[in-house]
């Protein structure tokens, strides 16, 4: 009985093997593509305790692709963007995106979020092929172009980050006391490396950390406060920065604040600090970053306009710009990849090295490098504006120097919509 | 010196917090002899209330009355509408029961609030006191602890010196006595579970301004804290969390101080082991039942 | 089990074996009905289920009752994780040799927990069992250059055989290996409870005096209910690595811990039947709830996506916690009774549980 049941779906099974490798061996018919969609998706936390913060991206990512959309598409295709949620949660993620490739049957999955969550499915995207687009953590293992040939950065790299603050606050502040507060993984140790690089193995006179299950930095405050620490590198989340400020505040312990850009949002430090103090506690602030966001920027006003129009008016932040600006990198990928995209041809497109982006520095993209942003500028708070003072500067996530950068950001064009 | 001396202080406010979460555990124990899963869930619901109270009236006392009233009336429609079921021959069930009350409260709160921190004002100077160039307490860590103690003592004297207090530890000792002496044991379960559940509001909104702020599952480890405080100092005595409430507060915060933030929930457990296997009655065990 | 006399509720191993044979049979021809996507739902299923299998065990015999089952998977996963790096040969030999190492490192740990346990009531070991899972992040990154932190470790990949490779997809082997593991383990345990040391758990279940009065060293018995639950849930957990080449602190949360609970109460608490059922309410809900809510507009998908699917699980447990503790089990073998006789709580938990004549 046994014998002959098996046969048929184990027959059945072969020939479904086939046909899906055969589907796979002709070019032209990648997944999620049709006459006048794409689909692509991701993956990022919306429930749970680590969602703060995080689900302004995806939502305002989709509203830049429902403005593309509402303008004719990527050559006449609309984007349609399936968002998944993770929880941040790694086996959860594993679950998602499997969805999102099987069952959704994406065409690349984009800006999936975090770093332990991401890395669990960066093997199972890489060996079925499927693009794995402009990944939003700043670990610098996504620019590995032998080991993940599919995968491609976005935010600038922990280390890029930390070796600009460091040599802006030299510069800045000579001579002064150097300390840092960090993430217990592997964002607080990549930007601690970074910092070292420049500012020397005893160049930080305190380095304290933190793990996100305790809600409470007393304790670390206190111990920078003793050792006279007065410029403070933060690579922490915008949480835990607001959190860092205000028990300093607190304890009536004035220093230099200068963080990460995972956590030098000004708009989101304010929901956590309210208006009222905020302006005060983040009077100096220095963070960097790599997106547009001076008030006047022209992107910066398309995007709020796409915000109000499509994101119900929701509160404009970093992450605000972040999502857009990822929408828009992905378009402009799409929109070189040609008429009928397939996964390949928009490896191709990214490897090639003519995308720009709407950074302030150029993409990094090419066949060797897989990483996007190799440098920052610096922005400081001043009366509760936000913006860039000018100093921009490059480098890699090695030992490379730190040069500044004097180019020009990218300019606004044709409405923000990408064309071939 | 100076740093222990600090270290000291910031435990000291902590505890007395978590020493109101586990005095909130305690009563419920005292009253119904279940542990309340669910205690930090309900205190997050009323802290909403109060924020939504205060944004609406300005006002930092109405929204703390609305805590306090909310979390009262939370108290009642959980024994009354969820608990009741438990069954009373499995210590089991209604452990199960809260857990999923836990699931519910929290989803429902992510549904309704999305899953951002919202900051929460105090209406005291919440930076600290210079003594000698230390940072000491606060005004609003001073606020906090005299609150604690004032509610403790509160407590303490209803429990000891009314009619009521009393009915209420015979009913949780021995129902069937109380109950054919006449002590309407139904009632005075239900008022354990009320008074319960606004302590552990109180305490929660004593909590949240000094943490990131407020969100669905901001009391989380203010659970698994209060209720390591509660074992330490004995399920059964209001003492006992005063005294748990300030070791586990001054632990906490030296070995952050000392051995780096991330060993605090180790820490915990270690604490938490030891003291249930030396003396799984906790600290104060001998004390409480010369008392009881 | 050399006894020819049995009591009532026990099978003979032999029986045992065939039912289990049989079922991991048709499971095993069911992979190759499904899609790769089922299968890797499947595959889900099959792990948790080692470890509902195990804590429902725990829970339903001895009446021990751990929020930290989460922890103890993870255990298995590092173990498993460990030590397939760090073996010098690869293929099945690796598979088994790193299983059984996840399994013997959650032995340890379970029993070290279990010496604890053995010692404290109901809701002290739930909250003692939640400590640790809540304490585990910090254990990892703690002891980071082993556990790697938050990140996690990585493990290489498992691909099919290459015998199978023409006939099998990725996802199915891995289907398969989870669901004969799973096989392993719900059998494992029906043996144990079935036999003598199973009597021993439910005498000190409904009566520690009892018990020990009539000889029964009550302390060691849940010191090995526990350890028999943790192994279990270690597989569970190394199953669980071996399919997704990770295991990291953040894929075992208390939501995660709380979660296999729900399985265990929603299927009925004792029953493996139930477990299996549960494990699979607790994999296909959430995804059947995200297809319900990816029609809706951004903002009330955000806010109901994972929300509700916790939402409805919590009003679940709450719902067949208060009104049928028997579960979804309950509900399948109450159809099969005759009206007039009703189930009655106490009779259908306690049907194991010798009377005076037969001990």
């Amino acid at each position: 009985m046994s014998q002959r049941s098996r046969s048929i779906p184990a027959l059945v099974a072969t020939a479904l093997v086939a046909a899906g490798l055969s589907a796979c061996s002709t070019p032209e018919a990648s997944p999620g593509v049709t006459d006048d969609t794409i689909t692509i998706g991701t993956h990022t936390p919306l429930t749970g305790p680590a969602a703060a913060g995080y689900s302004s991206i995806s939502a305002a990512t989709k509203a830049y692709f429902d403005y593309v959309n509402d303008n004719g598409g990527i050559n006449g295709r609309s984007i349609e963007y399936v968002v998944k949620d993770d929880g941040y949660n790694p086996a959860t993620t594993q679950t998602v995106v499997r969805e999102l490739v099987q069952e959704e049957e994406v065409f690349a999955v984009l800006n999936g979020l975090g770093t332990p969550t991401h890395s669990s499915v960066v093997d199972y995207l890489n060996e079925n092929e499927v693009p794995d687009l402009f990944v939003a953590s700043g670990s610098p293992q996504w620019d590995q172009p032998e080991k993940y040939p599919w995968t491609f950065a976005y935010n600038a790299s922990y280390i890029v980050e930390a070796k600009a603050l460091a040599t802006y606050a030299q510069e800045t502040w000579p001579d002064k006391t150097y300390c840092v507060l960090g993430q217990d993984d592997d964002f607080g140790t990549d930007f601690t490396t970074g910092l070292l690089t420049v500012l020397g193995g005893d160049g930080l006179a305190s380095t304290q950390t933190y793990s996100v299950s305790v809600q409470d930095v007393v304790a670390q405050i206190g111990a920078m406060q003793a050792a006279g620490c007065e410029v403070n590198f933060l690579a922490t989340v915008n949480g835990f920065t607001a959190l860092a400020l205000g028990t300093a505040a607190k304890m009536k312990y004035r220093a230099q604040w200068v963080s990460s850009s995972s956590g030098g949002d000004y708009p989101t430090l304010v929901g956590y600090l309210g208006e009222d103090v905020a302006p005060l506690l983040l009077q100096g602030f220095v963070s960097s970053n790599y997106l547009p966001f001076s008030p006047d920027d022209e992107w910066v006003t398309l995007f709020q306009q796409i915000n109000d129009e499509y994101n119900g008016g929701a509160q404009f932040s970093g992450n605000t710009v972040f999502g857009m600006s990822v929408g828009y990198l992905f378009a402009q990928a799409l929109a070189q990849a040609g008429e009928d995209p397939t996964r390949e041809s928009v490896l191709d497109a990214l490897e090639v090295g003519t995308l720009t982006g709407n950074g302030i520095v150029p993409l990094s993209f090419s066949k060797d490098s897989h990483a996007a942003f190799e440098g920052v500028g610096i922005t400081v708070v001043d009366k509760g504006v936000q913006d860039y003072v000018g100093e921009v500067f490059t480098t890699d996530a090695g030992s490379g120097d730190v040069v500044p950068f004097t180019g020009e950001p990218v300019a606004l064009e044709g409405d923000g919509i990408p064309t071939a | 010196m100076d740093r222990l001396v600090f270290l000291l202080g910031t435990g000291l406010a902590r505890g007395a917090v978590l020493a109101l979460f586990a005095l909130a555990l305690v009563l419920i124990w005292r009253g119904a002899r279940v542990i309340n899963f669910a205690q930090g869930a309900m205190a997050v619901v009323s802290t909403y209330v109060a924020f939504e109270v205060t944004a609406l009236t300005g006002s930092y006392w109405l929204g703390l009355l609305a805590a306090l009233v909310s979390g009262g009336v939370l108290g009642f429609a959980v024994e009354r509408g969820v608990m009741r079921f438990a069954s009373p021959r499995s210590p089991l069930s209604g452990v199960i029961l809260a857990i999923g009350l836990v699931m519910v409260l929290q989803s429902a709160l992510g549904i309704a609030f999305g899953p951002d921190y919202r900051p929460m004002r105090v209406p005291f100077d919440d930076s600290a006191v210079l003594v000698g160039g230390v940072p000491l307490l606060s005004p609003y860590d001073l606020f906090v602890l005299v609150t604690a103690v004032v509610v403790m003592v509160v407590l303490a004297v209803l429990f000891r010196w009314t009619s009521l207090g009393l009915q209420m530890r015979a009913a949780a000792f021995a129902p069937e006595v109380s109950r054919l002496l006449g002590v309407r044991v139904s009632r005075t379960v239900t008022l354990g579970w009320v008074l319960s559940s606004v302590v552990g509001s109180l305490a929660a909104l004593l909590l949240v301004p000094t943490s990131l702020g407020l969100n669905p599952h901001a009391t989380d480890s203010l659970f698994v804290l209060g209720f390591t405080v509660a074992v330490v100092g004995g399920l059964d005595s209001p003492v006992g969390a005063l005294v748990g409430g300030v070791v586990v507060g001054v632990a906490m915060s030296l070995v952050t101080g000392y051995l780096g933030a991330g060993l605090v929930p180790i820490a915990v457990l270690g604490l938490l082991v030891l003291v249930l296997l030396l003396r799984p009655a906790g600290l104060f065990a001998a004390a409480a039942a010369r008392h009881a | 089990m050399s006894r020819p006399q049995r009591l009532p509720g026990q099978r003979p191993l032999a029986r045992t074996l065939l039912l289990a044979a049989g079922w991991t049979l048709v499971a095993l021809l069911g992979t190759f009905a499904l899609d790769p996507f089922r299968n890797y739902q499947l595959a889900l299923v099959a792990a948790y289920l080692c470890a509902t299998a195990g804590l429902t065990v725990l829970v339903g015999a001895s009446g021990q009752l751990s929020l930290g089952h989460a922890a103890l998977m993870a255990v298995g996963g590092y173990g498993y994780a460990l030590t397939s790096n760090a073996l010098p040969f690869g293929g099945v030999a690796r598979f088994v040799v790193a299983l059984l190492a996840g399994a013997l490192v959650s032995a340890v740990v379970g029993l070290l927990l279990g010496l604890a346990a053995a010692r404290l009531s109901g809701p002290y070991l739930a909250g003692l069992t939640l400590a640790v899972v809540v304490a585990l992040p910090a254990v990892a990154s703690t002891w980071s250059t082993v556990l790697h932190g938050d990140q996690g470790v990585q493990t290489a990949f498992e691909g099919v055989p290459d015998a199978l490779r023409r006939v099998i997809a990725l996802e199915q082997w891995q289907a398969m290996v989870a669901v004969v593991v799973a096989a392993v383990v719900v059998t494992g345990l029906t043996v144990l409870r079935g036999g003598r040391f199973g009597l021993r758990m439910q005498a000190v279940r409904d009566d520690e005096v009892a018990a020990r009065l009539s000889g029964i060293p009550a302390g060691r018995v849940k010191v090995l209910a526990f350890t028999a639950s943790s192994v279990a849930a270690g597989l569970g957990g190394a199953v669980l690595c071996f399919v997704a080449q990770a295991v990291s602190p953040g894929a075992y949360t208390v939501g995660f811990s709380l979660l296999l609970v729900v399985a265990v109460v929603i299927g009925g608490l004792g029953s493996i039947l139930g477990a299996a059922l549960g494990s699979a309410v607790v994999v296909l809900l959430p995804w059947l709830i995200g297809r319900l809510t990816a029609g809706l507009p951004t903002d009330a998908a955000q806010r109901l996506d994972g929300n509700l699917a916790v939402l409805v699980f919590g009003l679940l447990l709450i719902t067949v916690m208060a009104l049928a503790p028997q579960g979804l089990h309950g509900a399948l073998t109450a159809r099969r009774r005759p009206i007039d006789e009703p189930v009655r709580t106490e009779e259908h938990t306690k049907v194991l549980v010798p009377t005076e004549e037969q001990r």
